[in-house]
């Protein structure tokens, strides 16, 4: 049985003004799927994201998404102003903003905030500034945030960007068990080995998508090569992919390394 | 006879009217003053105000009445401003200071031309208790009120498009919508105080209030509480000071507000001053 489509971005093509990000780009996004879009930087790979949750609209093709469909959005958190005079209950509570007038956070809203906080690992820090967590705590508020939207498909930007390797794994092992829960999952990353390789569906692009399906099957030479525009190894390791740059073991030798 | 010298100025309706326009308009400048600095605005601030001169002038010479006159000019300016900005185009910033300094110089030409030249401009500058009159106060009352039972109407909107308006815009929040408010609002602001405060100050009456309400709270909410009374504080204050120095009431508002700003960035030494050291434009 074929799963449920929740969103289809049909041959969609994304410019700003006159520089075109995406090029006839297809994706379809299926429930239960947890697919990550690899590129380098300026691929087009926030873009689409940004096609998918309709904040772009494609110049061509078009976008179709389930009727009703929830998203919840995690932006990147190097873009977060962790200066902003807000609490961290403050910001879960504001996805529910539309349609609701008044400052006042309900009683209800508090109570599902605040479950959402506690499933987290973030309980007790409701009355926190922004600023006052740490790396990984930061990165789960704004997961909370978006799943206090309730959405059926959770959509990150760059999650493990900026962030320490404990904090990456933290993320993984929360979006994991989203993921095992139900969620449909959407991501970029710029991270190969630490997190695309790990993921069940990898979609390669630059500009235009390359190559869509399991590790295994897309992150191989060819593929990263013509997405990255640099020769790059790639070897298996437990059965997942591993990918190397050439060239740096080069670099290790000039710099008077062990290679 | 020194009590009589401390109530002296309240003997007079003219300083009286320019009191209480003066607090209004401190308060509801420091009320806006949170968005201006918290979105990085204050030069939209400075630029609406030079751009609204035009339309004061504009309206001055053509024997419009110059709420409708500079209104519309003012507001058109806000909207233009605030969808330049919103749209982040390369050069925004040089658009906007063109497009109202162009209007500014615009009102400049047209006092010079056709008006009182010497006494409309000094006026308009740096603002005159003298020329307040009941419509004034009628005025920015109206807008202070209208100004307060929107942003407590559309709190949290205005919290989410402030924090974060991409996400904001995903999560069905309005935006554009919330945004031409706000520019609207700041427009409307700038209209009814520049008489009392004056174009060349009025930036500054929306940046420290909420810059001294930034150092001493960590809570949107709370800023939206302290930074009027700063701005109500410092506009009081101010005036009243200037009826016994003899010196301009704007500057003297503004003068007041700096030391406050000072007194409260020593006061709250490192923790104060990392608060305000990620603002933009402070």
């Amino acid at each position: 049985m074929t799963a449920e489509v929740l969103v289809e971005c049909a041959h969609i093509t994304c410019a700003y003004d006159s520089t075109v990000a995406v090029h006839d780009a297809h994706v379809t996004i299926y429930r239960q799927d947890f697919l990550g879009i690899v590129g380098p930087s300026g691929s087009g790979k926030t873009t689409l994201l940004k096609a998918i949750l309709g904040a772009v609209t494609p110049v061509e093709g078009h976008v179709t998404k389930k009727p009703g469909l929830r998203m919840g959005y995690v932006p990147q958190v190097e873009s977060v102003d962790w200066n902003f005079p807000v609490t961290v209950l403050e910001v879960v509570a504001m996805t529910r903003t539309a349609g609701r007038l008044f400052p006042r956070i309900t009683s209800d809203e508090r109570e599902a905030a605040l479950h959402v906080l506690n499933r987290l690992g973030l309980g007790g820090l409701e009355n926190r500034h922004i600023r006052e967590l740490s790396g990984g705590q930061q990165q789960r508020v704004f997961v909370a945030r978006a799943l206090f939207h309730r959405p059926e498909l959770l959509v990150l930007d760059e999650p493990t960007s900026g962030v320490d390797v404990r904090t990456r794994h933290e993320v993984l092992h929360l979006l994991a068990d989203l993921h095992e829960e139900g969620m449909s999952i959407v991501l970029t990353t710029h991270d190969l080995n630490g997190l695309a390789a790990h993921l069940p569906r990898v979609v390669c692009m630059n500009t235009h998508v390359i190559a869509d399906g399991s590790p295994i099957d897309v992150l191989n030479s060819d593929v990263l090569e013509q997405t990255y525009g640099a020769p790059m190894e790639v070897l298996v390791h437990g059965g997942m992919p591993v990918v190397l740059e050439q060239g740096n073991s080069e670099v290790v030798r000039r710099l008077g390394g062990l290679a | 006879m020194f009590a009589a010298g401390i109530f002296e100025p309240f003997e007079y309706q003219f300083f009286n009217n320019g009191l209480l326009v003066a607090t209004i308009a401190g308060a509801l400048c420091g009320l806006l003053g949170v968005f201006v600095v918290l979105r990085g605005m204050s030069y939209i601030g400075h630029g609406l105000s030079h751009a609204v001169f035009g339309g004061a002038a504009a309206s001055a010479v053509m024997s419009i009445n110059y709420f409708i006159g500079a209104g519309i000019w003012g507001i058109v300016s806000g909207i233009v401003i605030g969808r330049i900005a919103r749209r982040r185009l390369i050069g925004a910033d040089a658009a906007i200071g063109v497009v109202t300094t162009a209007s500014f110089a615009l009102g400049l030409a047209l006092l010079n031309r056709y008006g009182q030249a010497k006494k409309s401009i000094e006026a308009v500058l740096f603002g005159s208790v003298l020329g307040v009159e009941t419509m004034d106060i009628v005025a920015v009352s109206a807008v202070a009120i209208l100004t307060v039972v929107v942003i407590f109407a559309f709190y949290r909107h205005f919290l989410f498009a402030t924090f974060d308006p991409e996400v904001a815009q995903t999560s069905g929040v309005r935006v554009a919508v919330i945004e031409a408010l706000l520019m609207g609002m700041l427009s409307l602001t700038i209209l009814v105080t520049m008489r009392v405060i004056g174009t060349l100050l009025i930036s500054a009456l929306l940046v420290i209030p909420a810059s001294v309400a930034r150092m001493t709270t960590n809570s949107f909410a709370r800023m939206l509480w302290i930074s009027p009374i700063v701005g109500a504080f410092s506009a009081a204050t101010g005036m009243y000071l200037s009826y016994h120095l003899d010196t301009s009431a704007s500057a003297t508002i503004i003068l007041v507000g700096t030391v406050l700003f000072i007194g409260i960035y020593v006061f709250t030494g490192l923790r104060g001053q990392s608060r305000i050291a990620h603002l933009h434009h402070v």
